[in-house]
């Protein structure tokens, strides 16, 4: 596996480079946001953050208020990407973010989306929400809080070397489709059964 | 915790002081299931991780599960930030007060929620509103029985939402995968449900299955199956070799951690059956992430831990 360096915002360019399998460690600063957010988003209606060139992280962070009054996260693994479905390629298309962060894939809308406006998945792993909350250097700011409660808000995260998988490119790949077909291959052998 | 802007939805009820030690006996129970995986989910991830091979996208993924899983227990933070569906199953002595029981368990919810051991996980299904402390109708569940003994024994099991999504409940026969009312198409459906999961239920899984029951038992005992240690063995010799059976073919399917492809797909299956009507043959699924959050108690009745059961 090639292990590429990548700093946010990124370019189209710098998207388009990257290939299924590629494991990218990200810098700067990303953007959580899950069901409540991405609904708010295809629906049209703004946010006070400027997500251009970023990612979009499906994400519930644990979050706490430190004495001093800071923001510290204490957990922050990706959620299942697949209910974003219906609103992924739309967030793609009017806000240019060029990478989106979950897990468990995502489906064929999205896959077109990252092709056409140069975008990928990055697939990080599910649970590992210590190894990725080790990675949040800064918590910089925190939107819709009181509107979407704390896992739905927009949490801005500056990280350092956050891990993930390239499961789907811009170039019409995933690996996701890819594990579909060949584990159905394999049940078809195991059942008996033809398709 | 972030504060709710509208404050909790629910108070927590006042801990009296004859219930004090049962409330630090909870909250530490809490504590230690979000944040350390018990002894057999560890030793079966390390062995999952040696299936994985040198450099692929499944070992990288296993490597950062085993990580994850030593950084979680050296801080004393959730292992996973969705710290899933409270689940209590508790025996308690015969007359035992289960009322206080579910209202200190409520406190110690509200406290863990406070202190960041459990994530704010319990939204109002019509208005959307967080409740802010894990308390509403539903959340906490507590399964109770009552046993033979003047000891409490209180198990908690943490279930995530990707992976209680990708939970499943075939009526057979099913014709779509020309599954019959027998223990092979009990097979047939549950390496279906396998597939349908892919890598979204957080794999690899471990899988609860009960053959039988309506709908609403088979589903909940199901999750009771997870109270079993990974590396018992069914006392049911058909069920074992059922379970042997499924989890050698699921593994064969090459979905693997994550769904990123690779040898490990399923950590654990345990199968379990009920009666059920002449009419009906449910088989109902349960998927556990690799995050498999269990652990237990033995508590005199006054609450006092006397030890913990997975060990």
């Amino acid at each position: 596996m090639r292990e590429i360096k990548l700093t946010l915002p990124v370019s189209e360019e710098q998207v388009r480079a990257l290939n299924v399998g590629d494991m990218v460690l990200l810098s700067g600063v990303l953007y959580t946001g899950r069901d409540a957010v991405h609904k708010h988003l295809y629906e049209g209606k703004s946010i006070p953050v400027d997500i251009r060139g970023s990612a979009i992280y499906h994400c519930g962070p644990v979050v706490v208020k430190t004495e001093s009054g800071e923001w510290s996260v204490r957990a922050a693994g990706p959620t299942t990407s697949t209910r974003e479905e219906p609103y992924q390629a739309t967030v793609i298309e009017k806000f240019g973010i060029r990478a989106v962060i979950g897990k468990g894939g995502m489906g064929a809308k999205t896959l077109k989306a990252c092709k056409d406006f140069g975008c990928v998945y990055l697939h990080a792993v599910g649970g590992a929400a210590q190894v990725l909350a080790e990675t949040v250097q800064k918590v910089r700011g925190v939107s819709m809080l009181e509107e979407f409660g704390s896992p739905e808000a927009i949490w801005e995260l500056e990280v350092k070397d956050f891990p993930a998988l390239v499961t789907i490119d811009a170039h019409g790949n995933s690996l996701h489709a890819d594990v579909a077909a060949s584990s159905e291959q394999k049940l078809n052998e195991v059942l008996g059964t033809k398709k | 915790m972030a504060t709710n802007p509208k404050g909790p939805m629910k108070t927590p009820p006042a801990v009296p002081a004859t219930h004090q030690t049962l409330f630090e006996t909870l909250l530490e129970l809490i504590r230690m299931t979000s944040t350390n995986l018990p002894p057999d989910v560890r030793k079966s991830v390390v062995d999952g991780l040696e299936k994985e091979k040198a450099g692929s996208a499944g070992e990288y993924a296993m490597k950062v599960i085993q990580r994850n899983i030593d950084i979680a227990c050296g801080v004393s933070q959730p292992l996973c930030q969705d710290t899933g569906s409270i689940l209590f199953f508790v025996k308690t002595p015969v007359g035992y007060d289960q009322i206080s029981f579910a209202e200190v368990a409520e406190a110690a919810v509200a406290k863990a929620t406070e202190l960041g051991y459990l994530r704010q996980n319990s939204v109002d299904s019509i208005t959307g509103q967080n409740s802010g402390n894990n308390l509403g109708p539903g959340t906490p569940t507590i399964y109770f029985e009552q046993h033979r003994s003047e000891d409490l024994d209180i198990r908690l099991a943490l279930k995530g939402g990707g992976c209680e999504n990708v939970g499943a409940q075939y009526s057979l026969p099913d014709s779509r995968l020309g599954a019959g009312r027998d223990l092979e198409g009990v097979r047939k459906v549950v390496l279906d449900a396998v597939y349908q999961a892919q890598g979204k239920g957080c794999g690899p899984g471990i899988l609860g299955v009960v053959i039988g029951g309506d709908r609403s038992t088979g589903f909940s005992y199901s999750k009771k199956l997870f109270l079993r240690p990974l590396d018992d063995e069914n006392p049911d010799g058909r069920l074992a070799e059922l379970e042997k059976r499924i989890m050698q073919e699921a593994n064969s399917l090459g979905i693997g951690p994550m769904g990123f492809g690779g040898n490990t797909t399923l950590l654990g299956v345990k199968i379990a059956a009920l009666n059920r009507l002449p009419a009906s043959f449910y088989v109902s699924v349960s998927y556990m992430c690799w995050a498999f959050r269990r652990q237990g108690v033995k508590a005199a009745a006054n609450g006092a831990l006397k030890e913990w059961i997975y060990k």
